[in-house]
């Protein structure tokens, strides 16, 4: 999750009350927001993905202020309308056929002001733009620019200009393949013919999103005294509410808001948009939901604490909030106003029956047997490496492969006694006999599942002694059968990771259920176990259906 | 008198047999003789009786000379050059003759000829080859013992200090001899016996002790006349283990019985799921970044998806009936298909779900259950690990109900104070983290999320809109706490020592 620095200073001022510390962090931590950390001038917040709008100073102090009660109630900001145009040309289409922009005076940058910018550029990039693909972010001096902008797209080697970050004019091309920029950002180019641009009237390029801005018009610097800020991306609405971010940010800095009009040829749309979309409310589902019994007047005090405005029986929820889906999301909203501190816990009456899944409660009985024979317990980790599998169990087949896992435990087992055997070669240095059970879930191909994998719950023994023998196992199993109310019988088969003439399938019924067997030496050394071993391995979920037929 | 008494009773047989013994000797090597015990049995049975203030044991060690493996046959068939000297007559013979007659080894001839030499017993001449016959003094020398022989004949071992003046004189000849001889530190115990002992060797023992009841004296009632002997019951006795649970899964039917007796009905599920059930049924947003590839073990192939698909897609894109706006995108069905391990429990709820009949409710539900995280293994970080999962599925439930279940279940964990802070999950709304206070850390510790699931959840999957009230809670910081257990690893090591000495859950 994305953490912001705020500057203590500039935080308080932007929130208009200054708090003891103590204060301070219990109510960003009750805000819904994870202090991390209090450094000096510093504060360090964790920010949940559900509100970029709080990734600012800005942003953050606006909410905070509200929830504190300082500055209440939907906040209010003027957009002053100007001749500002960005014309869109049909070439972007199905390139990057949507931006929104706006304009900002009056605002003095310094050194402060351009690091609180390019943090809320940085954050909103890499959460709510999904690292540029779904929005990037354009500010640019605005003196630096001559009106109307064009936003079009061209072929790669067409396009030239002096990049950021670089020391001379590139082609588009050269940028992708040698500019920093471009080697992270080009593969959301990847595969179009031609690359969007937005250029103004004096042909000079602003940049190329969402790769890099120009040199000449890109950079904000402490002479700046206003900006011209585009989002371009492939939903106009995300766009218009990520522009309105960053605009009622740098509002809330002291800029002043200009709009700017955009000609998308036979649609013509003005941005940046602040209107805020309305929502009504049902106050008994509000009430049902929290436990509460909130008056109107008391979740419109509620409203007014998390930044919201209310008229007309309607919620009016602010331009810049992007996570309001529901209802529901106004009523956490409302309880995070309420205090989520102030809900007294309760227990309903309400009479339900517990039930133990069928298995499980089935598996618990079967371990009581296994600890009554002086069975110790091992739990190994479903995942194990195909080698351990393979390799090392004489055996060919070897579970299932994951795709993507950054450890060595890349496969799903197909057996608990590699589990075992592993865990004895890891405690021989032990007191012996060393007596183990496992219970756990192995896995097959499975052409009748959702995914393809079948998954069943197997249970494991194994011995290992000195004079441990196919008759001592097989003893175990037949205590442990025979306490089920079923009887065994042993089938002679071959398995390469067992002597040969000492391995069987264990029959109840005729139904095969597992296998027995002493470990062939070849496997004991494999696995560099020094100690003759004998298993069995047998499947829960049959056991459990022949116990119930 | 008391003392003695007392120490009488608790004699092990072994000291029994030795106790006459002690009133002779004091050596070890005659207290074996004297008692028939062999020496570990009679050093054991001293070494109890010195820990009873009995006697005192002072080992020695002294050299001694033992037979090496030719002084073993010697003193068994004589020394070679009697043999040698046996084979010879008044006219030369050739050596070849000699070896065949006293069957003599090539080095042993060559001995007894130098040996033989210097007395003037033989006298050789060489033709073709060596030939030899008795010299002047070979019949003198044959018939009269040597002080070789004499020494030979004594018993072995020796202490190297019994030996003097001849004597000495043979042990030297015979030590250059080839593996004869050898000398070795012997051990010597000798033992003294207290005032005390000194009472006890003349003390009636009282007749014969019984060590074990047997199943032959309860039949015949013959226990009647035996007088058993006291054991020393406050030693230690050596260790057994016995068979045991993990201590893991303990906790684990713990955590299982609390949400048993609190009425829920327990849930199991695969660990192969779809990104459907995973993520889309509960409403996670296909771009979410949690979805990506490193958080998540992926498998290969593509996923059966169930009906109710195509209803999550259109809350998705958006929100269907649910009266939500949806995500706003194109719900993309590759990405549903894909095949994952579960990461998380919630799951679990989300399927169980549908097919929840309006008058079956209020139902609660709960699982305790592996999840997987694509992470490699750290003293605080496990790829697979358990959560524990509640659903509670009631027309009239509310967020205090949530805060009631929870602070239910971590008072039986041993939490008695529970708090909520906001937070948020895509599935969820309002969202909370649930944190306990550590009563001795004097601390809160963050142990999951929980909240209300979103309308976009519960509408498709149970058909109709309810509160379900949702907790996914992770085990690993409670039960490592409660085995102060450092590095999570240490959880399913599956040291064998570690399984059979840590405590129990004993809550």
């Amino acid at each position: 999750m994305p953490t912001i620095t705020l500057n203590k200073t500039v935080f308080e001022k932007l929130v208009g009350k200054k708090l003891p510390l103590e204060q301070l962090k219990d109510r960003i931590s009750m805000l819904g927001t994870d202090l991390e950390k209090i450094e000096g001038d510093e504060i360090h917040v964790e920010i949940f993905p559900n509100r970029p709008d709080m990734l600012s100073e800005a942003g953050f102090a606006r909410a905070f202020s509200s929830f504190i009660g300082v500055k209440k109630g939907l906040r209010k900001y003027s957009i002053k309308k100007s001749n500002y145009l960005v014309i869109i040309d049909s070439s972007v289409e199905g390139i990057r056929p949507y931006t929104a922009c706006a304009v900002v005076k009056s605002i003095q940058f310094d050194a402060e002001k351009i690091r609180q910018i390019i943090q809320i550029q940085e954050k909103l990039h890499v959460t709510y733009g999904r690292n540029r693909k779904k929005a990037a972010i354009g500010i640019y001096p605005l003196d630096k620019i001559t009106f109307p902008v064009t936003f079009k797209a061209d072929k790669p080697d067409r396009i030239k200009f002096w990049p950021l970050e670089a020391a001379q004019s590139m082609s588009a091309t050269q940028i992708i393949e040698e500019h920093k920029a471009g080697k992270e950002y080009g593969h959301l180019l990847a595969g179009f013919p031609r690359y969007p641009y937005f250029i103004d009237a004096q042909q000079e390029i602003l940049s190329m999103p969402p790769i890099i801005n120009s040199h000449h018009t890109g950079r904000v610097t402490e002479e700046t005294k206003g900006v011209f800020i585009e989002c371009s991306g492939f939903d106009f609405e995300v766009l218009s509410r990520c522009l309105t971010m960053i605009a009622t940010a740098l509002a809330d800095m002291g800029g002043e808001l200009y709009s700017v009009e955009l000609d998308y040829g036979k649609k013509k749309r003005i941005t940046p948009n602040i209107t805020p979309t309305t929502m009504k409310l049902d106050f008994d589902y509000i009430n049902q939901r929290l436990g509460l019994n909130l008056t109107v007047k008391e979740i419109v005090k509620y409203l007014e604490r998390m930044g919201y405005g209310y008229e007309k029986n309607m919620v009016l929820i602010p331009s810049y909030r992007a996570d309001i889906l529901h209802q529901v999301d106004l009523i956490e909203d409302i309880a995070i106003a309420y205090g989520y501190e102030n809900f007294k816990e309760e227990i309903p009456r309400a009479g339900t029956i517990g039930q133990e899944a069928p298995l499980e409660s089935f598996a618990r009985k079967v371990r009581e047997v296994l600890v009554g024979l002086r069975l110790l317990e091992v739990k190994n980790y479903h995942l194990m490496m195909k080698e351990e599998l393979t390799v090392k169990m004489n055996s060919a087949s070897g579970g299932i492969a994951l795709k993507n896992a950054v450890g060595d435990y890349n496969h799903l087992r197909n057996s608990i006694i590699p589990s075992l055997l592993k865990t004895l070669a890891e405690n021989q240095h032990q007191e012996y006999p060393l007596n183990l059970f496992e219970m756990g879930r192995v896995f097959e191909e499975g052409k009748n599942t959702e995914t393809g994998v079948k998954e069943i719950d197997k249970l494991a023994i194994a011995l290992c002694h000195e004079k441990v023998d196919f008759t001592e196992i097989r003893q175990v199993a037949d205590v442990l059968i025979s306490s089920l109310g079923l009887t065994l019988a042993v089938k002679e088969m071959t398995h390469p990771s067992f002597i040969s003439g000492r391995v069987g399938e264990i029959l109840v019924d005729k139904k095969k259920i597992g296998i027995i067997g002493e470990i062939h030496p070849a496997v004991l050394t494999n696995w560099k176990i020094t100690t003759p071993v004998a298993v069995l391995e047998l499947d829960v979920e049959k056991m459990w259906e022949l116990v119930n037929k | 008198m008391e003392v003695l008494k007392g120490i009488i009773a608790k004699l092990h047989p072994l000291e029994r047999k030795i106790l006459p013994a002690l009133s002779k000797e004091k050596e070890l090597t005659a207290l074996c003789a004297s008692s028939g015990l062999d020496p570990t049995e009679a050093t054991r049975a001293l070494q109890w009786l010195a820990n009873k203030q009995v006697l005192t044991i002072q080992s020695t060690a002294t050299k001694v000379v033992v037979l090496d493996k030719n002084g073993v046959k010697y003193y068994q068939d004589g020394l070679p050059e009697k043999a040698f000297l046996k084979a010879l007559s008044t006219n030369f013979q050739s050596l070849s003759a000699i070896a065949s007659k006293s069957k003599l080894s090539a080095d042993e001839l060559t001995a007894c000829i130098g040996l033989l030499k210097r007395k003037l017993a033989i006298e050789i001449r060489k033709d073709k080859e060596l030939e030899i016959k008795l010299g002047p003094q070979g019949v003198k020398v044959l018939e009269r013992p040597s002080l070789e022989e004499l020494f030979l004949a004594t018993q072995f071992p020796r202490s190297l200090e019994s030996i003097q003046g001849e004597e000495l004189l043979a042990f030297e000849e015979l030590r250059k001899r080839k593996e004869l001889l050898k000398i070795e530190e012997q051990k010597r115990v000798v033992v003294e016996l207290t005032p005390l002992g000194k009472k006890l060797v003349l003390a009636d023992l009282g007749g014969e002790v019984v060590n074990r009841l047997t199943p032959e004296m309860l039949k015949m009632g013959t226990w009647k006349q035996k007088n058993f002997r006291s054991y020393d019951v406050e030693i230690n006795v050596p260790p057994v283990h016995g068979g045991r649970k993990h201590f893991d899964t303990e906790a684990l039917e713990y955590i299982k019985r609390i949400w048993l007796d609190l009425g829920f009905v327990e849930m199991t599920g695969n660990y192969v799921q779809s990104a459907f059930w995973d993520l889309d049924a509960l409403f996670v947003p296909q771009d979410h970044p949690a979805r990506e590839m490193q958080d998540t073990f992926y498998l290969q192939g593509k996923a059966k998806l169930p009906k109710i698909w195509e209803k999550v897609k259109k809350v998705h894109e958006d929100g269907g009936n649910t009266g939500s706006k949806g995500w706003g995108y194109t719900f993309s069905k590759e990405e549903t298909e894909q095949i994952l391990l579960r990461t998380h429990t919630t799951v679990l709820s989300a399927q169980t779900l549908v097919g929840l009949k309006k008058e079956n409710l209020p139902a609660k539900f709960f699982a305790v259950g592996k999840v997987f995280r694509n992470e490699a293994l750290d003293w605080k970080h496990l790829f697979e690990f358990y959560q524990v999962e509640g659903i509670v599925v009631d027309p009239k439930a509310n967020l205090k109900h949530l805060k009631g279940y929870l602070t239910q279940f971590y008072a039986k964990m041993g939490y008695s104070k529970v708090r909520m802070r906001p937070a948020h999950f895509p599935y969820t709304e309002p969202s909370l983290e649930v944190d306990v206070f550590h009563p001795l850390r004097k601390e809160w510790i963050e142990l999951g999320g929980a909240g209300i699931f979103r309308p976009e959840v519960v509408i498709p999957l149970l058909g109709f809109d309810c509160p379900v009230l949702a907790w996914g809670q992770g085990m690993g910081r409670i039960i490592t706490e409660y085995w102060k257990i450092t590095d999570i690893r240490e959880l399913y090591k599956n040291d064998v020592k570690q399984l059979r000495e840590m405590k129990g859950w004993l809550r």
